[in-house]
Parts: C-alpha cells; structure tokens; sequence
C-alpha cells in the first residue's frame, strides 16, 4: 500500500479554495465552462466575508449619475490607488463591472431600486459618482446567497469546514491540494489540475479588525510556500469606521454606507474636521484619509470618550435610517445600547482589508505557479495603495469569474496524469500533528501577542523603528508559534485550527513588515511618519517576495508595467508626473 | 448589574484603561462539552465586561481555559448566521445574547441547538439544511423581461431575502424538533426562500407541486415558533408560510377550483 493510500481522495479538474464572493464566482464559471469543479471553504457555505461587506458593489452602469462610465470609474480606482494599481486590472475591473452585476440580478439578485425601476446607486468615498448598487446595508449577504443558489445547482461539489494547509505539485506544476477536516481532524487530498485560490485577506493578524477567524492569510501562504510571488504587502487598509465601545465589539465594522447616506464626523468638540483635512471631499474622502485624519484627532486630544470620533446620521430621521441601514440601526441598538438613529454612533479605524497579496497576470488571473490562480482579496495589484469603498465587491465577481475561466481552460488542456508527491505528503501531514507533540504555550496567547506588535508597531502610521523592532519580535513570536502545545483530540479542535493559521499570519507579518520597510514614503494606507511625503520616484515599482531555493525570503523592488498611452490621455499631465 | 454606574466613571478614563476598569464580576457557565456519544456540562468562570455577549465568554474559554472548546461563529455582528446555541434553553444567536439581559447571580447554560445531531460541544450537524436548500427550483426568470421593478413590489421579498441562515426557525420547529419529520417536510428556512422566489416579480417557476409533496408544507400547524426566535425579525408564518399554503389550498384543495378542473378536464 503506497502512503497516499491511507487518505482520502478527491478529484477534479478545478479545484477552487475559499467560498466568498470569488470562490463562488470561480466555481461557477468555472463549472459553466464544463469541467468538473470542487469548493473547499473553512466554514459553513454563505458564511464568508463577503456576507458581511454592507455598503453596496461599485459597477458604473449609470443608473442614477448618466455621465458615468467606465473610464470615471477606471480614473477614480487608480486615483484613489495613488497609481500603484495595476493599470490592466483596473481596466477590466471598470468595464466588466456592470456586467457581472447585471449578471446577479438575472440570477435572482434584488437590489434596492430608483423611482424607474431600476437598480439604484449611491454616493461612497472617492467614487465622483454615484456608483454602489446596493440592498440596503446588506448587499454582501444579498451577492453571497444569489452565488450560493446559483452553484448549488450547478454540480459543483462543495467541501465545508475543511482547511488546506499545503498545495501539491507534480514538475513544477499544480497538481493538488492537501488539508484536514475541521470537523474530524482527517486528512484528506484533492487531486486537480488546476487550482483558483480565492481566500481571502489577513485582517486577524491585528488587534483591532472588522474580519472573522478565517482571515488568516492562508491563500497568500500557500501560494508563496509553493513558489508563487507576493505584491505590495504593505498596503493594509485600515477601515476609518468600526465600532469602539463596548469591548466586546471593538473592530466591527460600521458601513461606509453611513457616510455615502450623509452620515457627518465630528470631534469631542462638535467640530466637522474633515473640514481641515479634505475640505473638497469631506466624509467622502478615501478611507486611507479618512482613518488618518481621525487617527490625527485623538492624537492632538480631540478624541471621543473611548478613542474615535462621533459619526452622525441621525438628520435623516428615523424611517430613512431603519430603511437605507436596518443593520447598522440594530447593530448598534442591540451591541452598543445607541439609537443612531436619535444621536452619533462612535467609531474609530479598524483593520478591513489587505490591498497586498498574491501576484497575477491582470488577464488571466494566473500565478507564477503553472495552474495556480488567484482572485478576490488575496490577489494584488487591481487596488494598488488603497482600495475605494465598493471595488471589492466588483472585484470580488469580475476577477472570480476570469480565474474560474481560465483555470477551467488551463485545465482541459493540461495532462489527466498528474502524480502526487508521496514525500511531500508525509511532510504535510508531520507538519499538523507535530504541534500535538509540543510542550509550548497556548496558541491563542501567542495570537494575542502577535495581534498587539502588528496594531501597535505596524499599523496605520509607521516609523523605521517601529517596523524594525517589529522584525525582530516577529522572529521571537515565530519561534514560539512552532512549539504551541496542544491539548485534546483532532476532533473539531479550534486551537489546533488556530496553531496552523498563526503560521500563516506570522509568516505574512513578515512580508507586511519587510515591505513597509522598503517603501520610505507615505502612500494611500501606507503612511510613514519619518517619510511623511508621497514620492513619485516610489510610484514607479512594487515590493515583490518570493521564496529562494534555499526556503529564504527574497524582496525586492520591481518596475511597474505602463499604462497604456490611450488610457493615459484620461489624466492630466501633470497628475502622472507628480503622482 | 450596576452598569450605569460605571458607565460614569469610565466616560472620564483614558482609552487605553477602559478594558481593565470594566471588570464588574464573574458570570457562571455551563458549558455542553461532549460528541455524539454524549457528554456532560462543564462549568467555567468568566470575567464580564460591559456590553459582553454570550459568545465573548465562549471565547473567553476558548483563549483561556479550554482551548478545543468547538463553537462556531465568524463575523460576531448577527449578520452571517453562524452562532446559533441554546442559551437557557432558548435558541439564540451567541453574539447577539447580551449578558446584561442575564440574571447573573445564576448560572449561564449554553447547549447545541438540539434538532441536529452533535458533532462536538457547540457544533452540530447542519448538513442536512444544505441538502434541502438543492431540491428548491432556482430562480427562473420570465422571457423577454427589461428587468424594471419597482420598490414596492420587491420590498416584500426583501424581507425573505434577509435571512442569514442560523437555521434556529429550522431548531424550534416542532415538525423537525418533536417529530423529526425531516425527510417529509423541508422546515421554515426553506418556506422562505420558496417565498422569495414564489413573490419575486419576475419569476417564472411553479413551486406549488413541490411544496405541497416534498416540501410537506402542510405539517405546519404554524405555532409561529419560528417567527420568534428570527434574530432577523422575518415575519416567517405570517408573511412567508401562510401564503404559501393558501396558494397551495387554492390550487389542490379548494372544491370550486377542483370541480372547475373536472367539470373542464376535456380541455387538458
């Protein structure tokens, strides 16, 4: 009996890894374009992120401003990117984005809608029109169940609860996948010939975050441990809005929606400062200004009771509210004992989203990795320095669905006799049980530890000191990590669960870390305090990570493909020269 | 609890103190903690906080004492559906049980939803929900449509469209809990999704048939149980299946109807 006989075995041409809005867009072109396809998720189906994004999905499809178009949204992502995007996929992301919503509503989508019956859009941060479609502020919930209905008719075969921890390949190419199911702690193999992975970002490495356990950065690790490069990982978004009082429900995210409805920011002393800060844009100023300038509030004293700022809707009176944002009203009634829709709610900056990630072809979405592709959070380049309210939701379908696409096309024409690895295997599975025989600390307590350095030493504003203080703390906190002690069976065993993810989240910290080291300057969600001004000499390449042969780390700064002179002519000359 | 008293005095305390000075007294658990096989409850002492939910203390546990403690959850604001426990015997979502609405001088249970079978501690075995869900007809949209509706008209199936799948309407419903009558009868999750999609103007399917043999409607005897444990406040019984079954009533069981279709049959 060879060692793969042991496991458990599953194949498919496409294997897609992660279930939110990318994964099930993947799995569903993917299925669409006849080949057989298999949907791997850490929870329960319909509960990904993306059930939890509330503002609405950015798609100029000009129902409410008729001068929009693609081209203004196109100018608007990579003005709000500082120019760091990559300039293809902010192309495709503004021309497809209409479709792929259209595409929603006829499988069954209900958007909130305009007087003519249409699907309504509204104001968000640095869009100059108004672009979110929208359900209220659900629209995640509404996009994530609308895909699951649609896939589960479509013989897709769904793995819940169960989590990859390594990607298997056969001469150099994708060959599969090997992980564990939460529930039973089983081993288990998917044989593939081509993989999307699309599981999203790594909000869980930081104290103060809008995200679930799932966001641990395992998509960006797999890729990277299996040769693939990683883009821009500075560039973490911490979202201006999240809920600061009581404990309990620090970080959770408060809709930019509430600003787009007219929501209005005020300090301890009533005072509008957005006013100081972006006095043209106000509260609709990209996220990256906004976060700071309330950030900048508290520093200089001006802070509310618990360390934000006051946001008020409540001039819109109480059935507009309960109408346009029923959840953040009982959100906030049911967590925070306030009724927003009589006085401010109080919110502070909360770690959302990772603009960084892995490296793809703006096309194709395909790694560096034969057969591996990547969409959604996990993947860099289509935000560059910033993402903009909205374009994640339309990221999330335009680029779920190209990876499932050509992960479908790669598959059928790649070779059905793939061979897994017996020795890597063995290695997979030594790596998950080894933490049973370890005689270290709580898991959950290195997590913590880990949480606190990242929120305090690589957060929104960074110094040198700060970030290499950081470094060397990362190596302690990853020397610990390797000997956490588990307790207990295989058996559905979160802190078993929690020591594999806290791998992955040690590991990108890293990349975070190296890579706002190297950008001495301050741009979109990257500030630097001792480089406190945008340097276009740095808008002219990316921080690039990929493992060298010998397991090492390597960065290094890679120039920026150019942006066609057709779409160049979009700007002004003198925004690209100093940009 | 005395929390308006020390809602004063942490107004004036600097940011970075608020989570210690906020420790008012312990709170006690008990906690299911077993498999299939059984199990027994295991009691935990935890800190509270102000404005601390049922789930802060599960993780509470979880980082501190029992760290293969099994619960599910993820976005910890009532909007994924994934924290459904019985709590003092009610079926709740764990983060949205405040613990202020407790009498903590008593103990805390927290226990599996009861109607799946259990896994591990607060994990049960929800599969068959998403079995159910696959036999629904999917969303059939009519020909030749320029897809214009207005609010009006979709703002009652909006109403369907906010269920985040928590599946506690499926938990207390006593055709599933009572009689386990699950491959008869598709539960009131499902009532409302066939409603979204009976209700949505542009939909073209018949789901009546269906309805009325696989989907068992009929053992309803709407005790609107679910309707009050919907931590969406989905007006189930009233709003989803009541019209249903009148529907349903109309089609097969209304006798005028029926002698129309006989006295007629020769045109079928």
């Amino acid at each position: 009996m060879s060692v793969i006989d042991r496991f458990e075995i599953h194949e498919h041409d496409v294997l897609v890894i992660g279930a939110g809005g990318a994964g099930l867009r993947a799995a569903i072109e993917a299925s669409a374009n006849g080949v057989s396809v298999g949907l791997v998720c850490k929870s329960l189906l319909g509960k990904a992120h993306t059930v939890m994004a509330e503002g609405g999905i950015a798609a100029a499809i000009s129902n409410v401003d008729k001068h929009d178009d693609w081209k203004t949204h196109f100018k608007d992502t990579i003005r709000g990117g500082k120019f760091l995007n990559n300039w293809k996929m902010a192309e495709l992301h503004a021309k497809e984005a209409p479709e792929r919503v259209l595409e929603l509503e006829r499988w069954g989508a209900l958007f909130d809608r305009t007087q003519d019956g249409k699907i309504l859009q509204r104001p968000f941060g640095g869009h100059t029109c108004k672009r979110l479609c929208h359900v209220g502020d659900r629209t995640g919930l509404e996009m994530i169940r609308t895909l699951q209905d649609k896939g589960i008719h479509m013989g897709i075969e769904v793995y819940m609860e169960c989590t990859i921890t390594k990607l298997l390949k056969d001469n150099g190419k994708t060959s599969g996948a090997f992980g564990y199911w939460r529930e039973n702690g089983r081993f288990v193999i998917f044989k593939a010939k081509a993989i999307v992975l699309a599981t999203g970002g790594v909000g869980k490495a930081y104290k103060v975050t809008s995200n679930s356990w799932e966001y641990t950065s395992d998509g960006q690790i797999l890729a990277y441990n299996a040769g693939a490069e990683i883009l821009d990982a500075e560039f973490v978004q911490f979202h201006p809005t999240g809920m600061i009082w009581p404990p309990g429900v620090i970080g959770i995210l408060v809709t930019e929606a509430v600003r787009g409805e007219g929501g209005i920011l005020t300090n301890k002393d009533g005072f509008r400062f957005m006013e100081k800060y972006d006095p043209e844009r106000m509260e609709l100023s990209t996220r990256d200004v906004v976060a700071r300038s309330i950030y900048m509030e508290n520093k200089e004293g001006r802070g509310t009771p618990h360390g934000g700022a006051f946001l008020d809707i409540s001039h819109k009176g109480a059935d507009y509210i309960k109408k346009k944002l029923p959840s953040m009203y009982h959100q906030f009634k049911e967590l925070a004992d306030v009724d927003i829709t009589k006085g401010p709610m109080e919110v502070g900056p909360t770690c959302h989203y990772s603009m960084g990630g892995i490296r793809v072809d703006g096309e194709t979405t395909a790694t560096s990795v034969p057969g591996l592709f990547a969409a959604g959070e996990v993947a860099a380049g289509l935000h560059g320095a910033n993402r903009l309210g909205g374009n994640s939701l339309s990221d999330l379908l335009v680029f779920g669905c190209r990876s499932g696409l050509y992960a479908a096309e790669y598959a059928k024409k790649s070779s059905s006799n793939l061979k897994i690895d017996e020795q890597e295997i063995q290695l997979a599975e030594k790596e998950m049980i080894r933490f049973f025989e370890n005689n270290g600390e709580n898991p959950y307590t290195v997590h913590k530890d880990l949480q606190e350095l990242m929120q305090n030493y690589v957060g929104i504003f960074r110094t040198e000191s700060d970030l290499q203080y950081a470094i060397k703390e990362l190596v302690k906190i990853t020397d610990r990590a390797k000997k956490v002690k588990i307790d207990g069976s295989r058996m559905y065993n979160p802190g078993w669960h929690m020591a594999y993810d806290l791998q992955n989240m040690i590991q990108y910290s890293q990349f975070i870390t190296e890579s706002a080291i190297r950008r001495k300057e301050s741009r979109g969600a990257h500030s630097r305090i001792d480089f406190p001004e945008t340097d276009p000499e740095c808008s002219k390449w990316n921080n690039v990570i990929k493992m060298n042969d010998d397991g090492s780390m390597n960065i290094r700064q890679e120039p920026l493909s150019q942006m066609s002179e057709e779409l160049k002519k979009l700007f002004e000359e003198k925004e690209l020269v100093k940009k | 609890m005395t929390t308006s008293m020390l809602e004063k005095e942490d107004t004036d305390a600097p940011a970075g103190r608020l989570y210690k000075r906020n420790i008012m007294k312990e709170a006690i658990f008990k906690i299911f903690r077993g498999d299939k096989n059984g199990g027994s409850e295991v009691e935990y002492k935890v800190p509270v906080e102000e404005g601390m939910v049922v789930l802060d203390a599960v993780h509470y546990v979880q980082k501190n004492i029992a760290p293969d403690l099994a619960v599910r959850w993820n976005c910890k604001a009532a909007k994924c559906g994934s924290c459904s426990a019985e709590v003092n015997g009610k079926p709740r979502l764990m983060c949205k049980s405040r613990l202020d609405d407790f009498d903590l001088n008593k103990e805390i249970k927290v226990y599996p939803m009861k109607s799946f079978p259990v896994i591990k501690d607060l994990a049960c075995d929800v599969l068959w929900n998403f079995e159910v869900n696959k036999k629904i007809t999917p969303f059939t949209p009519k020909g030749n449509t320029d897809w214009k509706m207005s609010q009006r008209d979709i703002d009652r199936v909006q109403e369907f469209r906010k269920c985040i799948e928590c599946f506690a309407c499926q938990n207390v419903c006593h055709v599933i809990r009572e009689h386990d009558l699950k491959p008869k009868f598709a539960g009131p999750r499902f009532f409302v999704r066939v409603a979204g999609l009976e209700m949505h103007p542009l939909d073209n399917a018949d789901r009546l048939e269906a309805l009325k043999s696989d989907m068992g409607i009929g053992l309803c005897n709407i005790t609107k149980c679910c309707t009050e444990v919907c931590p969406e406040d989905i007006h189930i019984t009233d709003n989803a299946i009541i019209p249903l079954k009148e529907r349903v009533v109309d089609r097969f069981y209304d006798p005028l109807r029926m002698f129309f279709r006989k006295l007629f049959s020769w045109l079928f």
